[in-house]
């Protein structure tokens, strides 16, 4: 089974096996991997990788149709665990709904708070809380709408923190957003895991990963490769994971990956040699970033496996 | 001050009034979630589709109240279900359902030869001849349908607003949308004979949207949308005595009028508010990031 175990203590996620179909009778995605509790990990690959397929099955929305998932030892069912918190993609909300900042937080107690409509005093104490740690409180009262990218990803983690989760779901939260908003975003997110909770996100950002999460996972229907970028996100990897041509170098300290120029179709195999003068080679030395091509199976008996 | 008292002598105008106010305020009420779920026809729709189980209540001699009760419940769960799936949407599933079950009942009225004052009160409304048992079912079915919505408030928030994050959070969405439908079902019953078939839509979506115009929060939107509902039927009483006509199409009159004064409002307001002075909102890069990298000069 691939390990994830940058963070500390025992796997918080595992896909025993896990194969997810879609109802169509075919396979979708299967999985075979442990994260550990702590960890910060970006889940990338391409369009229909099985990206939000893993994430939709860790919330208990999608049941896998062989092998099984578990979260904090305990197998996921139908009924969704109190432990994981999900921000879905921005792009899915109605911005035109009449709701504002305080009532979307507060839907996050739904399970939690009494039966009436309106919020108990513990329920006033946990809202202001929240807002306060994520630096909105003044927008309580403000609609959706009327508030900036960053702020309006804020009130939807607020929505998913408020329940106290120890692992946070997060479906592609960089998508659309511009620059200053992503950092802010994913700086927001490592100050969560630094306060002990479990960060999992799914994104096509494949230089917001290596810049700011210490771990990824290559995913197209399978895990194809897993551990930190620097050792992931070499030109065979991605290859094999997006079946396009990229180009890995390192400037000024960052890793950065890009397309490769269209003359690169017609000599893939000198990927690891093309940077520019002034780029250093990327580090990929062998036996790290596990790709899973090298045993046909998806993390099969990599160097960093873990007995499942 | 006699035009306001005056009415009140007549015990017709009692009754209709108590009626007309009290399903104003039901349907306000129950519209706010028809608005917000993008299901706007389901009050016009299913309202039809009850008039299928009033006809078969006529020809086996049962009350319309419980044949059409449960005619409507099946095909407000037909239409929740229908529409779950995802090929078919909401609007193609009402469109199905209730116009087949309106035919139907159509075709039974044919059959019969006969139209009686009982569909022309379904078709149009009568609330000036409102009977005990009317106003006694609006008020059990207003007062559940306020329960309901107490108890459920959060989780029909949750489910209307972002159905797949609230079934994360535990919300049983299938349940939500079950006891919705029944609710929505019981409350186009229990005002069809009052509003008519042909203008309940209006009552429905008119006072939730007038809200919308008003406000950005949800639970005032709901407050809002019951009191204006409300005042429609109050409003729509007095105009409908003292200017002699149909009660029905004067509640529908006096909501359009509130609705186009609530969007006027509107649109004047978001004229008025200033512009920011110029040069406010190009906010220079170098303000954030120190001296610009690229330069055209």
């Amino acid at each position: 089974m691939v390990a994830v175990t940058q963070g500390s203590g025992s796997p918080l996620v595992v896909f025993d096996g896990a194969a997810f179909s879609h109802g169509d009778g075919r396979v979708a995605v299967e999985a075979d991997l442990e994260l550990a509790a702590g960890c910060f990990v970006g889940l990338v690959g391409p369009s229909g990788a099985g990206k939000t397929t893993l994430l939709r099955g860790l919330l208990g929305q999608l049941r896998p149709v062989r092998g099984e998932v578990r979260v904090a030892g305990e197998k996921v069912g139908r009924r969704p665990s109190g432990r994981v918190g999900y921000v879905p993609q921005l792009e899915t909300v109605d911005w035109n709904f009449p709701v504002t900042v305080g009532e979307v937080v507060l839907l996050g107690l739904v399970r939690d708070s009494g039966p009436w409509p309106w919020p108990r005093g513990q329920d006033k104490t946990r809202l202001d809380g929240m807002l306060e740690r994520l630096g909105i409180a003044e927008l309580r009262d403000r609609h959706i709408r009327a508030l900036s990218g960053g702020q309006q990803q804020r009130v939807f983690l607020a929505r998913a923190l408020i329940r106290r989760p120890d692992l946070l779901l997060l479906d592609e939260p960089t998508a659309g957003v511009d620059v200053r908003t992503r950092q802010e975003i994913l700086g927001l997110l490592q100050e969560l895991n630094g306060d002990g909770i479990s960060v999992v996100l799914t994104t096509h950002d494949l230089n917001a990963v290596a810049a700011s999460l210490p771990e990824v996972v290559c995913l197209n229907r399978r895990v194809m490769a897993f551990g930190p970028p620097a050792e992931v996100f070499t030109p065979e990897v991605l290859r094999a994971t997006f079946s396009s041509e990229m180009v890995v170098f390192r400037h000024e300290g960052a890793l950065v990956v890009a397309d490769a120029p269209a003359h690169f179709a017609d000599h893939p195999h000198h990927a690891h040699v093309h940077h520019g003068a002034d780029h250093s080679v990327p580090a990929a030395p062998a036996g790290h970033g596990v790709p899973a091509t090298q045993a046909g199976r998806p993390g099969a008996h990599p160097p960093r496996e873990r007995a499942g | 001050m006699t035009w306001l008292t005056e009415p009140w002598s007549f015990a017709f105008f009692r009754h209709g009034m108590v009626a007309a106010t009290l399903a104003g305020a039901l349907a306000g009420m129950i519209g706010v979630y028809v608005v917000l779920r993008r299901m706007s026809y389901i009050g016009h729709g299913l309202s039809h589709a009850i008039l299928g189980g009033a006809v078969v209540g006529y020809v086996t001699k049962t009350s319309f109240y419980v044949t059409g009760g449960i005619w409507g419940a099946l095909s407000a769960l037909l239409i929740t279900g229908v529409s779950r799936t995802r090929r078919v949407g909401a609007d193609a599933a009402i469109g199905i359902v209730t116009t087949g079950s309106y035919a139907l009942g159509i075709a039974l009225i044919s059959r019969q030869h006969r139209f009686t004052r009982d569909f022309e009160a379904a078709f149009f409304g009568n609330v000036l001849a409102v009977t005990n048992t009317d106003l006694v079912v609006l008020g059990v079915v207003s007062l559940a349908v306020a329960a309901t919505v107490l108890l459920l408030y959060k989780q029909l928030l949750f489910v209307s607003f972002d159905p797949e994050v609230a079934a994360s959070h535990g919300v049983r969405t299938g349940v939500v949308d079950v006891v919705f439908s029944l609710v929505l079902a019981a409350a186009i019953i229990a005002t069809m004979r009052i509003l008519g078939v042909t203008l309940i839509a209006a009552a429905v979506v008119t006072p939730a949207v007038v809200a919308r115009l008003a406000t950005d929060s949800f639970g005032r939107m709901l407050g809002l949308s019951v009191v204006v509902g409300a005042g429609c039927g109050f409003g729509g009483m007095y105009v409908s005595y003292h200017a002699d006509i149909a009660s029905g199409a004067t509640i529908t009159l006096t909501a359009t009028a509130v609705f186009a004064v609530a969007y006027l409002v509107g649109r004047f307001r978001s004229r008025r508010r200033p512009l920011p002075p110029a040069g406010e909102l190009a906010e220079p890069a170098a303000a954030v990031g120190g001296e610009p990298v690229l330069s055209s000069r």
